[in-house]
């Protein structure tokens, strides 16, 4: 697929990282020679230096036959322009743009063909909110995904010596879970992918993926975890655009407190928040979280710029007495240093990001994809079309189909119904079917199972 | 400082305001009730003081600037006062001294209702019906003022609703503004007065009464053709066509402006100041029903549950109608009563007191300092209705609420100077300056018995009250004549 990626920021960089694995011709474009010239060091791919909505620049990086266009530089207005000189000048297929600005998203008829021709709109901060609040409203969660509009859910648990997990196969696990409906789709031992079956036992630290219909979800995590105590108190430190999302989308259920060094932002997010506490000061002032009950804080969220700052805010939480700290961290390196150490939850934007847009890039009816360990594995959901000559998955128990090494299939959404995934159930077309697969590499076999035959037209 | 200006105003509002003297003129001509002469001379009199005083300034055509609004203001009311006094000092039914008159004309005008005359059941038609003409008209120009002209000077928090007031345009400048706000206001009240005035003749009155009653009620004044008020009538419709106007002239008259032209009613469940409004009085309600049924001083429930609306309405808009003698309620009653029209009515309606927005954002301001306590290094924001509310409006507010009661105060050891013992002067002090009308003690029928120097005070208070305080006190300071 030929890409073109307008915009060498943070989202753009680990985007176009992730892509030029997945054998795509990527084009980077960006108004700093010395952002691109380090990216094009590291990774082959192509990069032109420019205004990203300028026509010319467009044509230099190949938009005339490029299937998609890729928008995420830091402007709202810039990625607009941009897609509607794609659109406009060389017709190009796919058009996604990063979109902010709540004033625009909330009027979608501004993106409409006829208006400015906008495909996708991603907002990478929204994206990370719904992640955060998702793990907030499932305690004992390491990750929440969603598959099928929320029908479906995958969540991540770690196990401890204290839970029912440890030291059980999946077939005693069976016995404790009567009643639910769910399927352990993989285990992480380490970096090592196990795909499980009924007699693998699960020990200490093992990360454990169950998928479920979503009205089971909780119900599950209730009987697994039995300690945690649902969250009442949430402390978010840094008033930026996440931390205000998610203090705003938060505020009705929870008692929130939100820390901000910056009085003018912290002034601005009183002004935005109803029942919100806005405190002015520093994260990591050890005096300052005393004073507000960092104690009895269930959960402390850092989630200012600096990864850094993140850290040591939420470790000095954690030794305060907060029940459960998370940080948002960019830096990959930063996440597999403290994730399970005294950080509980460290939240990657790119891994929260990446999912929704490489739904977009995958072959065959690919609806979505959720990075599992930073990407190390994936979370497909895919849609079956055709007839039993035409598609290679259609009209078939799930035992007869060819999947690659390493994958599996969990789950399947028909309609309204969640069906866990048998040996003999039978995929019917225009099911939407939800799969692991274990090692990156074999993400391309299995688009390749999603695509339908020429004879289907 | 352009007395040109203020004077040619001044005489073209005079003249205007001798057109009023007609209406009466007319009722005394077909009752022949005696008083057609005071009315024709009061015309007169008025009519040629006003052209005297337009005609040497008539070509004076320049703009009127923001300080002047205050000097215009103040003369409306003034000004107005004692020329509505004349017809009543002219008339021998009833006898009454200038003071008298005075202190009734500015009554009227300022909406207060309290009256000096004993027996009105007595008093000729046409100097009743005047005396109902004068609270409409002053109810007119309040709403003018307070939508339109208040917030425009910025006195005591009310730029609050500057951004808000209808019209078409923001200027500095009073005249466009004001005019084309004041058309669409006076339309609204005036189609509430007819609508009051309908209610009021099928709910059983006679046509005369319902259109004094309607004008009195819509402009919350609070006169009564009868000496025992609203109670004259001992019929459960009436009483409840006054609440429902009472109530509603106690709301923004804004938000009537905005659902009328919007044709729609969310305007009023969107504003924090209705309801807060709402549950002041449905408070003040329910305490004082369930305390007449723990005292028992009602035989049926019913009966004091209506009369607790009734006076809660009443009292709280400081409107000032009465079915009973509430002041000899049992217990706390008469005292909350007389406190809750410190709170009054919203802001921008015809009702007087400190009005809900303001007394919203002390207790807001209240709340806030209790949170600071708790939580030294957060940052609180006043809001209402979700808009953020800036900090130089609370500052203002809380200079009104000083000033107000201060005013109060000094007013207060003012009467009490006067050899008012101190239940009738905090009463009739609060009634005056809220321009509620009847207080406790011996004033709560009339203002007849008490003496003429506490009666100025009082009208002075009436005043204060109507013209929200800064507006006469800037006045009387002299930085503002300082060139």
């Amino acid at each position: 697929m030929k890409i073109i990626i307008l915009g060498a920021g943070q989202v753009g960089t680990s985007v176009a990282a992730n892509l030029v694995n997945e054998d795509n011709d990527i084009t980077l474009v960006d108004n700093n020679p010395a952002a691109l010239q380090l990216i094009s060091e590291r990774y082959d791919l192509r990069t032109i230096t420019g205004i990203a909505s300028h026509p010319s620049v467009l044509e230099k990086a190949g938009a005339k036959d490029a299937d998609m266009i890729l928008a995420v530089t830091n402007s709202d207005e810039v990625n607009m322009i941009a897609c509607q000189v794609a659109y406009t000048l060389f017709h190009t297929p796919t058009k996604i743009a990063r979109i902010r600005e709540a004033e625009y998203l909330n009027n979608t008829s501004i993106f409409a063909q006829e208006a400015l021709p906008v495909d996708v709109l991603i907002s990478p901060e929204q994206l990370v909110t719904d992640y955060i609040q998702r793990l907030i409203e499932h305690p004992g969660a390491l990750q929440v995904l969603d598959f099928a509009n929320g029908k479906a859910q995958m969540v991540a648990l770690k196990a401890s010596y204290s839970g029912v997990l440890v030291s059980h196969s999946l077939r005693d696990l069976e016995n404790t879970l009567t009643g639910i409906e769910y399927k352990i789709v993989i285990i992480f031992r380490g970096n090592h992918p196990i795909i499980p079956d009924g007699d693998t036992i699960i020990e200490p630290d093992d990360e454990i993926f169950f998928i479920s219909s979503q009205k089971y979800i909780r119900q599950l995590l209730q009987l697994i975890r039995i300690k945690e105590k649902p969250h009442k108190s949430i402390m978010i430190a840094g008033g930026g655009n996440i931390g205000l999302r998610l203090a705003e989308s938060l505020e009705d259920r929870y008692k929130v407190k939100l820390l901000e060094i910056d009085p003018a932002k912290a002034h601005f997010a009183s002004e935005a928040l109803k029942n919100t506490i806005v405190l002015n000061g520093d994260a990591a002032d050890e005096e300052l979280l005393q004073e507000e009950d960092i104690d009895r804080t269930d959960v402390f969220c850092a989630l200012t710029n600096a990864d850094e700052a993140n850290i040591i805010s939420s470790m000095l939480a954690k030794r305060l007495g907060a029940r459960k700290v998370m940080a948002l961290i960019n830096r990959a390196a930063y996440v597999d240093l403290v994730q399970s150490n005294t950080i509980d939850i460290a939240i990657s934007p790119q891994q929260a990001t990446i999912g929704s847009l490489l739904a977009h890039v995958r072959k065959g009816d690919v609806v979505v994809v959720h990075a599992l360990r930073r990407g190390a594995a994936e979370a497909i959901e895919a849609i079956a079309h055709g007839n039993q000559s035409s598609s290679k998955v259609v009209d078939r128990a799930i035992k007869d189909i060819d999947l690659p090494p390493g994958t599996t299939i969990g789950a399947i959404v028909r309609g309204e119904a969640v069906l866990m995934a048998k040996k003999n159930t039978v995929i019917e077309a225009e099911d939407h079917v939800i799969l692991i697969v274990s090692n990156k590499k074999h993400v391309a076999k299995v688009e390749a199972l999603f695509q339908v035959g020429i004879t289907f037209l | 400082m352009q007395l040109a200006v203020i004077q040619r105003i001044l005489g073209i509002l005079l003249s205007l305001f001798s057109l009023t003297m007609i209406p009466p003129l007319l009722i005394s001509i077909v009752t022949i009730d005696g008083t057609t002469i005071p009315f024709i001379s009061a015309f007169a009199l008025i009519l040629s003081i006003g052209l005297v005083l337009w005609f040497p300034v008539r070509n004076v055509k320049n703009e009127l600037r923001l300080r002047d609004g205050f000097v215009v203001v103040v003369l409306f009311w003034v000004g107005l006062g004692l020329a509505g006094s004349i017809p009543l000092i002219l008339s021998n039914t009833p006898e009454l001294s200038i003071t008298d008159a005075i202190f009734e004309s500015i009554s009227g005008l300022t909406t207060t209702g309290a009256t000096i005359i004993v027996g009105i059941d007595f008093l000729p038609k046409s100097i009743l019906f005047y005396r109902h003409e004068l609270q409409w008209l002053g109810g007119m120009g309040i709403i003018v003022l307070a939508v339109a002209i208040l917030p425009m000077l910025g006195i005591g928090g009310m730029q609050l609703y500057r951004a808000e007031t209808p019209g078409p345009v923001k200027d500095t400048k009073l005249t466009p503004r004001i005019t084309e706000t004041a058309k669409a206001l006076w339309y609204i009240y005036l189609s509430m007065t007819i609508a009051c005035a309908l209610a009021y003749w099928f709910a059983g009155m006679s046509m005369f009464d319902a259109i004094a009653h309607s004008f009195s009620t819509v402009s919350i004044g609070g006169f009564s053709t009868h000496d025992a008020s609203m109670g004259y009538f001992e019929n459960g419709w009436i009483e409840t066509v006054a609440i429902c106007f009472m109530f509603l002239s106690g709301i923004n008259f804004s938000l009537h402006f905005f659902s009328w032209k919007n044709t729609s009613i969310t305007s009023y469940w969107h504003d924090a100041e209705l309801r807060a409004y709402l549950s002041i009085l449905f408070m003040i309600c329910l305490a004082c029903a369930s305390y007449h049924v723990i005292v028992g001083d009602y035989a049926s429930f019913g009966r004091a549950l209506e009369d607790s609306i009734f006076h809660t309405v009443s009292i709280a808009t400081t409107t000032g109608f009465t079915t009973t003698e509430y002041q000899n309620w049992p217990g706390f009653m008469p005292i909350l009563l007389l406190f809750s029209s410190f709170i009054g009515a919203c802001a921008g309606s015809t009702g007087g007191g400190i009005k809900v927005i303001r007394i919203l954002l002390l207790f807001k301001q209240g709340i806030r300092e209790i949170k600071r306590l708790i939580h030294p290094s957060a940052i609180f924001i006043i809001k209402v209705g979700n808009k953020p509310i800036s900090e130089r409006i609370i500052e203002a507010v809380w200079g009104f609420f000083a000033t107000y009661i201060a005013m109060f105060a000094f007013l207060l050891l003012a009467l009490m100077a006067t050899e008012l013992d101190q239940v009738t002067a905090f009463s009739a002090l609060a009634a005056c300056m809220n321009n509620l009308g009847p207080g406790l003690g011996k004033v709560s029928q009339h203002y007849a018995d008490i003496n003429d120097i506490a009666k100025w005070i009082l009208c002075f208070a009436m005043l204060l009250g109507r013209l929200e305080i800064f507006t006469l006190l800037v006045l009387l300071t002299p930085t503002f004549w300082r060139r």
